[in-house]
């Protein structure tokens, strides 16, 4: 880990929690206190030598960081030219991004004295990654997961239960990511005092986008350096997903004070925005409160959510992180949509081109950089996050591309 | 004196607990939640909590969250929540609105404000809207004249019970239980401490919810609370034609004079 990795930024809200009018903390009182806790505690462990030791430890021998940076060069004739550089997280331990926020939250869990973690999750990374340092830490675990994410991602979900976290299939709204925050919140406010809520993006209420965000920071801080070192100079583009926003909120923070770097957010399209089936909340959402912060969301005129659609059920969520609402108000980033049937044209390019299997979240910034890539031109250099690796995703590409034994 | 306190001040003289019910607009249908308020309004209500139905209500528990989700299946439409709230008044009761944030911020705060006061709704209850976020809502509901009734919970500290109880008007909500919605067979011991904390920072009225489905619950709570909401045990009345009895039952439990501590 960088010095100063989890150090304030001129970037970081004010201190209720506020980018401008997004962020801040819509939600029960009941919870307040906690939220209060979690934020006294992390604005102390985020200047701690101790703490800031031992998160750097754990993201070295165990995580396994720093992860690489690849050169993509047989992708890259198929994005105009430009050169693309992959962030390889898919390395990391557990198969993504997710670990760097999960160790940076379990010890704090630790240091607040609280032994139970519960935690939601979509496509099972952020629940796998919670299940793995609860293992490693010692603490009870418990993972809301939307029926409908336990069955396209069984896989995931035998693996948490193998890590010994109790994953509990919800049942409630539309069975997806939504309502599995939804159930852990209601879980969190009857067992508060000794449960953490170790939430996995960079959303809700304050303090959790400054935390997440931080924990991820590491990504750009190293993306930043190792692409200097192996291109000499800084890229055009940063290409990330937006589900949340976890992932692209960590890249985006190394290149953040480079003004000639584009931040550029790719949104889940699923069947194309002019659809109603899509989860593109920062092209085409409007702004509402959703699970404790003033954001984008997707939502009727009435004001109720709406529910998202992606192949990629890590990026099938009806709000997005309160700082990219921030970042593309003010012009800082941008944000684009990629439909279901191009994030998967990337995933198999980035397959047999590189031999590099891609999770469908990741795959939405290939196919981003492919589109990045040929406006570039062959002087373009774009570094793209590849937030996760693509096993889990095995059963959607066998139906997608019939890949079955029978073909 | 707003519509709310001269029903807590009522209450006080006759030395009892009011009596507060909950039922979601448009449950079971919008015509059929217009009955059976004016049902629980005849039959002993004092004041009617009339909620919102929201696709993510992360407050309540089973009973609520199907209740909620059967009327947006029924095509509920926030607009007609303020003809709900209209036949309230037109009966003689006296309703509150009980809704999350988002759907009153689509609408439009001093929209929703207008449109409620128009309706002869007195105020509202908001579970997810903390005083610290409510600028916006602090303007709209002094603008028109509605009461603001926020949540004061266990786990509250002194100073935001201070907070809240200075940002409420009308009567503060206190949750007797760290947890969501739902009729619980023990009312919490955490009620009276946290009432007690309540009352060293404010006068003002204090009614206690999350829970409640008997008279002998409400009695309970009317030793030591100005109000005593409830909720689910409502809502599942509605399904077993039993919503005269049950507040029937309940108005006589908010008048039993409280034994010697």
């Amino acid at each position: 880990m960088s010095p100063g990795q989890l150090a304030p930024t001129p970037h970081d809200p004010d201190e209720h929690g506020h980018w401008g009018r997004w962020g801040g903390r819509y939600m029960p009182e009941a919870l307040i206190a906690a939220v209060d806790e979690l934020a006294a505690f992390y604005e102390k462990a985020r200047v701690d030598p101790d703490f800031l030791d031992e998160f750097a430890r754990l993201l070295r021998d165990y995580a396994g960081r720093p992860s690489l940076l690849t050169e993509a060069k047989k992708f890259a004739e198929h994005a105009g030219g430009a050169r693309v550089f992959l962030k390889r997280e898919d390395l990391n331990h557990t198969g993504s991004h997710k670990i760097n926020n999960v160790l940076g939250q379990a010890l704090l869990t630790k240091r607040m004295g609280k032994k139970r973690v519960i935690a939601e999750t979509g496509a099972g990374q952020h629940g796998v990654a919670t299940a793995t340092a609860c293992a490693l830490m010692g603490l009870d675990c418990v993972i809301y997961m939307g029926e409908v994410d336990t069955e396209r991602q069984a896989l995931n979900v035998a693996r948490m239960r193998l890590l010994g976290a109790e994953v509990i299939p919800v049942k409630t709204g539309s069975r997806t990511l939504k309502d599995a925050i939804n159930e852990a919140l209601r879980d969190w406010v009857a067992n508060v005092d000794d449960t953490h809520y170790l939430l996995g993006t960079a959303a809700g209420p304050h303090p959790f986008p400054v935390l997440v965000r931080d924990f991820h920071r590491v990504i750009g801080i190293e993306a930043r350096a190792q692409v200097l070192e192996q291109a000499g100079r800084l890229p055009d583009v940063v290409a990330a997903c937006v589900g949340g926003g976890s992932n692209a909120i960590g890249i985006f923070h190394g290149f953040i004070d480079d003004p000639s770097v584009r931040l550029v957010g790719l949104e889940p399209g699923g069947d194309g925005i002019d659809t109603d089936r899509h989860g593109a909340t920062l092209t085409v959402g409007t702004p509402g409160s959703l699970h404790g912060a003033m954001s984008y969301v997707m939502q009727d005129e009435d004001g109720q959510i709406t529910e998202a659609h992606s192949i990629s059920a890590g990026l099938d969520y009806p709000g997005v992180g309160p700082e990219h609402a921030h970042l593309k108000d003010i012009g800082r980033a941008e944000y684009r949509p990629v439909t279901d049937a191009e994030a998967m044209e990337a995933f198999a390019l980035l397959s047999r081109t590189e031999g590099i299997i891609p999770a469908i979240e990741s795959s939405h910034a290939l196919a981003g950089a492919l589109v990045l890539g040929r406006e570039l031109g062959p002087d373009g250099l774009i570094v793209v996050n590849l937030s996760g690796r693509g096993d889990k995703d095995m059963d959607t590409a066998i139906k997608w591309f019939g890949l079955g034994a029978s073909s | 004196m707003s519509g709310l306190s001269s029903v807590f001040a009522t209450c006080r003289a006759e030395r009892r607990a009011a009596l507060i019910g909950y039922l979601p607009a448009g449950f079971p249908s919008v015509e059929g939640s217009k009955d059976v308020l004016r049902t629980m309004v005849s039959a002993g209500c004092d004041i009617v909590e009339v909620g919102l139905p929201y696709s993510d209500p992360v407050m309540d528990g089973p009973t609520i969250q199907r209740a909620s989700e059967e009327a947006l299946r029924g095509g509920f439409r926030v607009r007609d929540l303020f003809g709900v709230v209209e036949s309230v008044a037109a009966a003689g009761g006296r309703a509150v609105v009980m809704t999350y944030w988002n759907p009153v911020l689509r609408y439009g705060v001093d929209a929703f404000a207008r449109d409620l006061a128009a309706a002869g709704g007195l105020g509202l209850i908001t579970p997810d809207l903390v005083p610290d976020e409510a600028s916006e809502w602090m303007a709209a509901s002094e603008a028109h004249g509605l009461d603001r009734i926020f949540l004061v919970a266990p786990s509250s500290t002194e100073e935001r019970i201070d907070l809240t109880a200075r940002s409420s008007s009308g009567f503060l909500y206190a949750t007797s239980v760290m947890g969501v919605t739902g009729a619980r067979d023990v009312v919490s011991s955490a009620a009276p401490a946290l009432v007690k904390r309540v009352r060293e920072h404010t006068s003002m009225p204090v009614a206690v919810g999350l829970g409640v489905r008997s008279g002998a619950q409400a009695a309970e709570l009317a030793s030591f609370a100005d109000g005593v909401i409830v909720g689910s045990a409502f809502v599942s009345a509605v399904a077993e034609n039993r919503v005269a009895e049950l507040t029937a039952e309940l108005a006589e439990g908010v008048r039993q004079v409280p034994a010697p501590a």
